[in-house]
């Protein structure tokens, strides 16, 4: 039993956080959300040329052949930084996708243009009425000879402004909320019949509504009806992901909230000095090491493909949302004025907290699914409660 | 980054819980059953307790050279949660888990031979006499005096919230055999032997109804200058650097895991107009939250455990351990009571729980009150909160 990195991930995390100290001080994070597509095109090719764009991919379509921990280091780092380029989108969701089900052709093809940086993907899979449920998907899928014919629309495609292709969320059969039925298409961002209308998050990150008219898809992703079997463990991966981009920026707030206190004086004194801050500056720690206690529970059980990893998971998505929510908020608080201001980078890693809460299902929504999982079990009623 | 089990740890698994298994008899159980309240605990403890002696395992932790077993971090993992599953209880920790390393750590070798094997043994039944009427919370201020005459300390003063003194056959204390300096300096750790004249104890009722905490008066008690440890002066110290040994075992997550799953199956009993509590959202979601934050809590304590085993200093979030394990612990009490609905208020007295018509309530109810001394004791939530903003944040 060990919590160590390998020398392997601690070289991975050093560089990422050479890059982030190098490039995402918060001025030049600004000026770099301001770009078209909310992220550098330069610093993409720079990932792609330190590697980090071949991580989670196997190792015989150019990637590194990485797992969890892999993805979790960067992703901490990137959270610390508040790193806008679409890691998660193109590379975890858009790749993970294809490293997942696409024929040998397509990852041939495919793959090694992510590793090079030469290419943009992203998944849509929410629509307008689904919230936080991945199976409620209304996009039609229609056999037409050999190919597929897509309608519908897509929403909030996380880097779907700047994404060339996409993996789309359609049904094929089935009913509205079905798992069966489910299954996944790689589109061509500029085909005919694609309307997309992006815009920006509360971050500054960008996504887009995409409306799909009588679309031919380029190639369907597995088999119809797999999408939901495929699609879970990339989302499992995902949410790993999020949570670990989550503590890192939970790490930042929490040490610059600290800072603030050691220095701000009021009534002749460090407000760091009052009983009341402390106290809650402790329950800001506690929050930020619950969230790291159950994301290495997650990683670890995952990385095992331990009976524990869907019930850790959910844990630890709940955890994302609720230490996210304290820590936001109480960054904020004893920031006084300041906090409100966008002079710091406080709100920005409040925002960047709240839309991890989202992502991929909120706190409120996974404690329901939690609660389903471990609640189902008919078991024998216990006698009494002895010791 | 890695918590598979070997196959040597998945063998010593087996054999532990083999070993609860057998020693979990019916007869102890009852014995042990509602623990704290039972006037049968002191015999049961010292039943089970033996039971773990004759495996080697009463004290798995000390050094090798006085009984401990040279475990690694994983075992002592997999032996407690084993034991939680089992629901065997943690052996009554102030012998063999408090005062038990400051003897092997500062005591002499004559102190060693003399009290750990009747600790192993459970021969000596121990308390802690730390608190005092003026010293609670701010310990370092305690006034119970020990002054030097020949080779016996005069002992004047007096301890408060001593659990189990009733039945103990010694007292570690701290007493101040200097009052001039810094309030930490001055402070002595004596052993004292609760029959020595002088030596009274009077009980405190408390509001769970359970007989366990007493007042201990010291008038003119007389003990040898022998049943000291280590330096005049240092017993801060020593005492500080027990809570060390405590830190590890404090959260209690293997008996809450068990708690838990018991409250979730009482919670499913509970069964109106075809609706099991577990199915209300509001029930759902507080005994969601109090999972979560145990599956946080038990993975915090690996990290510290981790971290110990390679020799390292515990990391920050071991500070966490107390503090966040006994508030699961009191949710979880809480929640218990809930589940009882109107008998969580109802006295049971002499009725039998068929008469009653509830059978976990009373349990519920006294483990309530009693676990509310939890955030008090060992340092109160407040100042584990101060000791965390100056330790480890720099407040």
């Amino acid at each position: 039993m060990n919590f160590n990195l390998s020398e392997e991930q601690t070289m991975i995390q050093d560089s990422v956080a050479r890059f982030v100290q190098d490039n995402y001080a918060f001025d030049k994070r600004n000026a770099t959300v301001a770009l078209q597509h909310g992220f550098s095109a330069d610093n993409w090719q720079q990932f792609a040329e330190l590697g980090w764009l071949s991580i989670p991919f196997a190792e015989e379509h150019g990637g590194f052949g990485g797992g969890p921990v892999d993805t979790m280091v960067i992703m901490q780092e990137f959270g610390r930084g508040l790193v806008a380029e679409p890691f998660l989108p193109t590379v975890l969701l858009f790749g993970g996708l294809l490293q997942a089900g696409a024929s040998e052709e397509l990852k041939n093809d495919l793959i090694p243009q992510i590793v090079a940086g030469e290419l943009q993907g992203a998944f849509a899979f929410a629509e307008r009425q689904s919230r936080y449920a991945i199976t409620d998907v209304r996009t039609r899928a229609r056999q037409d000879g050999v190919s597929w014919v897509l309608n519908g629309e897509k929403t909030v495609v996380l880097n779907g402004g700047a994404a060339q292709k996409l993996v789309v969320l359609a049904r094929s059969s089935g009913e509205q909320s079905d798992e069966n039925g489910l299954s996944l298409f790689l589109v061509d961002a500029f085909a005919e019949g694609v309307t997309s209308n992006a815009y920006r998050m509360t971050d500054g990150r960008e996504a887009a509504n995409i409306v799909l008219e009588n679309v031919t898809a380029e190639a369907i992703i597995g088999g119809p009806g797999e999408g939901y079997a495929l699609m879970s463990p990339v989302l499992d991966q995902a949410v790993l992901a999020v949570a670990a981009d989550a503590l890192g920026a939970m790490e930042s707030l929490n040490a610059q909230t600290l800072e603030y206190l050691k220095t701000r004086k009021q009534f002749g004194t460090h407000i760091g000095s009052f009983q009341a801050l402390q106290h809650r500056m402790v329950d800001m720690f506690a929050a930020c090491e619950n969230t790291r206690s159950l994301l290495y529970r997650a990683v670890c059980a995952l990385d095992a493909d331990d009976e524990d990893a869907q019930r850790s998971l959910l844990a630890l998505k709940v955890m994302v949302g609720r230490a996210g929510r304290k820590i936001g908020g109480e960054g904020i608080q004893m920031h006084g004025g300041m906090g409100m201001t966008e002079e710091l980078s406080v709100g920005s890693y409040v925002k960047r907290l709240m839309i991890a809460n989202t992502l991929f299902g909120d706190a409120d929504y996974q404690q329901q699914r939690f609660s389903a999982l471990v609640n189902a079990d008919e078991k024998q009623p216990v006698a009494a409660a002895a010791a | 980054m890695d918590i598979r089990f070997t196959d040597e740890e998945l063998a010593f698994q087996a054999e532990v819980q083999q070993f609860f298994a057998n020693v979990m008899d019916d007869d102890l159980k009852a014995k042990l059953h509602g623990v704290e309240a039972s006037p049968d605990l002191k015999e049961g403890m010292i039943e089970y307790q033996r039971r773990l002696n004759a495996k080697g395992w009463m004290a798995p932790g000390w050094p090798a050279e006085y009984g401990g077993q040279n475990w690694s971090v994983t075992q002592h993992f997999i032996f407690n949660a084993e034991r939680g599953k089992a629901g065997a209880p943690a052996p009554i920790p102030f012998g063999v888990t408090m005062v038990a390393p400051v003897i092997y750590t500062y005591g002499t070798d004559e102190q060693k031979a003399r009290f750990l094997p009747r600790i192993l043994n459970s021969d000596d039944w121990w308390c802690q006499g730390y608190s005092e009427p003026g010293a609670g919370s701010d310990l370092a201020s305690l006034q119970c005096k020990a002054e030097r005459d020949g080779d016996d300390y005069v002992i004047n003063g007096s301890k408060i919230w001593t659990s189990f003194a009733q039945a103990a056959d010694w007292i570690f204390c701290l007493v101040r055999t200097d009052n001039s300096g810094r309030k930490q300096d001055g402070i002595s750790f004596l052993l004292i032997d609760m029959t020595t004249p002088g030596v009274t104890v009077s009980p405190i009722e408390t509001i769970d109804g359970i007989y366990h905490l007493n007042e201990v008066h010291f008038d003119n008690a007389r003990v040898p200058v022998e049943n000291r440890i280590g330096e005049e002066g240092k017993g801060w110290t020593y005492a500080k650097s027990l809570l060390v040994h405590e830190r590890l075992s404090i959260a209690e997550v293997a008996d809450s895991k068990r708690n838990l799953e018991q409250l979730r199956e009482l919670a499913r009993a509970q069964v109106n107009g075809g609706q099991s509590l577990l199915q209300d959202p509001v029930f759902a979601k507080r005994l969601a939250d109090v999972e979560i934050d145990l599956m946080a809590l038990e993975f915090t304590e690996l990290r510290v455990l981790a971290s110990a085993a390679e020799g390292s200093m515990p990391g920050p979030e071991s500070s966490l351990l107390k503090l966040q394990g006994t508030t699961i612990q009191q949710t979880i009490q809480e929640l218990r009571m809930d589940v009882a609905g109107y008998y969580s208020q109802t006295l049971q007295g002499d009725l039998s729980a068929a008469q009653l018509g509830n059978d976990f309530a009373d349990f519920a109810q006294k483990q309530y009150f009693r676990g509310r001394a939890s955030s008090i004791y060992g340092g109160s939530d407040e100042v584990q909160k101060n000791v965390t903003a100056k330790h480890v944040l720099g407040l």
